[in-house]
């Protein structure tokens, strides 16, 4: 049995927010799957308005506070994550993009990612596509096909609440089959897809500079 | 220990009283505080070089030539000198010149700047900050250390039969620092050369900084330029004081509140408690001061700013009274009481020109003894 972790970056702003509703589904859902293979999961979820000041702070100073930087280090260190916002001028919202303009370049890099929203309208739904696939694209994170919208009707009505559980339901499915324990990833070498080299593992190019320093030899030759 | 002050010499609006200094103001306040830093008993000024709006030190060597004449033994520094964009040539000569009007009172900091366009404003590409840095840097060596130089490299025209004039007064070069804020290749460049590395953790927490650090000294012993505890380091610091903590508090928070780099983000509370900042009594500063040495271990020179966010000169000469009167002596008895004794004194031209003198005597003996063997 693997134990993953999931780290759940929910961006909404009211006390009850429908965006952590959704991300708590969506979590749920994550749970279940990995259970049903025999797995368990850990699930970290940082409520983005608690971090606002720390993240605008960030944005000023250039570093992170304690807080902030846990949060950073909860959802880089993840083996994969839930990012959910909602729609606020035709986009994410502004502290949803601030939380990702202050994480790491490479902190998402090859993490599978579900992305999810939620508005008062699903004509908003385009957002996910539009606006949240670019950016989670730019960090080189491994998004899964399916995103989930909820608008506000989908949390009442029987026909579209259904809807938004099978979604839901899907895209977690998806999140999970991303989750391979590595054990299962180096043991087949002709599993190409999750095969085992650090080349294939996108993950393992993130790179610590401290740990993978140049000696300075090298970087004279280099010049 | 080497104690002092450091500017960056931005021209910011007080925000207590909406008065902008000009210019000439601003630039011969720092003359003012640099005569002052003297008076008071510190041991260093250094300026920085910057080459854009609001910050008037584009000229480094100027104004340290000039306070060189109206100071006796204030050693003049830099904070930082740009090693990416400058051409190492001139910076050779332009730091020897200064060494000879000086009397040796002359060290520099090399640094990469805070502003990306200064690399296209010299014809440099950003993209190459770290290559710039090692390329020019061991020119700069050569052309302050051989008196003939012949060299080739990637960034810059070749040399054939150079020679870099003024010599190094007494043929010992200015002693450098290299100081950086991000840059794991800087700290080893430092150790790579048995060089100081100088760490701004003003606005940064310590954790980041100990990595800086104890990797520099870790590389320098494994160099082979002595012990990981020998090693050459420098802190920067920011503080402000009054008598009474609350004073300092009050009087100092409007400039912390507007002051560029972090003002408008942090509470001044928020921002003493993450990073070195001190408001408060000359007592508190000395406490956390003397915490530096358990984060990053013995040292040899604390730099502090004392001169930005608006502050007017008057305040700054007050707070420098108090640095000088009350902080940096009971500093100074403590660091001394603390420092193990084969540590090395913080850098001067006398100490480095004993310490050559001692290995040419070295080299000498070696010499003769190989000779009188051979015979």
């Amino acid at each position: 049995m693997t134990t993953f972790t999931v780290a759940v970056v929910s961006a909404g702003l009211g006390q009850p927010s429908s965006t952590r509703l959704l991300a708590d589904q969506l979590a749920g859902a994550v749970r279940t799957a990995v259970a049903g293979r025999g797995d368990r999961v850990e699930v970290i979820t940082l409520e983005l308005r608690e971090l606002a000041h720390d993240i605008t702070d960030n944005l000023l100073t250039g570093f992170p506070s304690v807080a902030l930087h846990s949060a950073l280090d909860a959802v880089g260190s993840a083996d994969a994550a839930i990012a959910v916002t909602p729609v606020f001028s035709g986009s994410y919202s502004g502290l949803f993009k601030s939380f990702f303009d202050v994480l790491d370049r490479d902190a998402l890099v090859g993490t599978p990612v579900l992305l999810a929203a939620t508005g008062g309208s699903a004509r908003h739904s385009l957002v996910l596509d539009y606006a949240m696939r670019p950016l989670l694209s730019y960090l080189k994170a491994d998004i899964v096909p399916t995103g989930v919208f909820a608008a506000t009707a989908d949390f009442g009505s029987d026909e579209a609440g259904r809807s938004l559980a099978d979604r839901v339901h899907r895209a977690a499915g998806e999140l999970v089959a991303r989750l391979s324990p590595s054990a299962v990833r180096t043991v087949d070498g002709l599993d190409g897809d999750l095969g085992p080299g650090p080349e294939r593992n996108p993950r393992a190019a993130r790179s610590d500079p401290f740990e993978n320093l140049v000696p300075f030899e090298q970087l004279l030759a280099r010049r | 220990m080497q104690f002092g002050i450091f500017t960056v010499g931005d021209v910011t609006t007080d925000p207590t009283t909406g008065r902008t200094p000009t210019e000439a103001e601003r630039i011969k306040a720092m003359v003012t505080i640099a005569q002052k830093a003297e008076e008071v008993g510190l041991d260093v000024f250094a300026t920085g070089e910057h080459h854009n709006p609001p910050f008037v030190p584009s000229s480094p060597t100027t104004m340290l030539g000039y306070i060189a004449a109206k100071t006796d033994r204030l050693l003049l520094s830099t904070s930082t000198t740009l090693i990416t964009t400058n051409d190492p040539v001139k910076i050779a000569e332009d730091y020897a010149m200064l060494q000879h009007l000086a009397d040796g009172r002359v060290d520099l900091m090399m640094g990469r700047g805070n502003t990306g366009p200064v690399y296209p404003w010299f014809g440099k590409d950003i993209t190459k900050g770290i290559e710039l840095a090692v390329e020019n840097y061991d020119l700069l060596r050569r052309l302050w250390r051989e008196d003939v130089v012949d060299w080739q490299g990637t960034y810059r025209t070749p040399l054939r039969g150079f020679t870099s004039t003024p010599r190094p007064l007494d043929g010992v070069p200015p002693f450098v620092w290299h100081g950086s804020i991000r840059s794991p290749e800087i700290a080893e460049q430092a150790a790579y050369y048995g060089d100081g590395f100088f760490a701004n953790h003003i606005f940064w927490p310590k954790a980041h900084f100990q990595r800086l650090i104890e990797l520099y000294r870790t590389r320098f012993e494994h160099y082979g330029h002595g012990s990981a505890d020998q090693a050459i380091v420098g802190l920067g610091g920011q503080v402000f004081m009054r008598k009474n903590s609350q004073d300092a508090v009050s009087e100092f928070r409007p400039y912390f509140d507007h002051a560029p780099v972090y003002g408008y983000g942090p509470s001044l509370e928020d921002f003493t408690e993450m990073t070195p900042l001190t408001v408060g009594s000359p007592a508190e500063v000395i406490e956390k001061t003397l915490k530096f040495r358990d984060y990053f271990g013995d040292y040899q020179r604390q730099l502090f700013l004392m001169d930005h966010a608006g502050l007017p000169l008057k305040t700054v000469l007050e707070q420098l009274d108090l640095l000088g009167e009350q902080v940096v002596p009971v500093l100074r008895k403590e660091f001394d009481a603390l420092r193990p004794s084969h540590m090395p004194d913080g850098p001067t031209h006398a100490g480095l020109r004993a310490a050559a003198e001692r290995a040419a005597a070295d080299q000498r003996a070696r010499e003769l003894e190989a000779a009188g063997n051979a015979s």
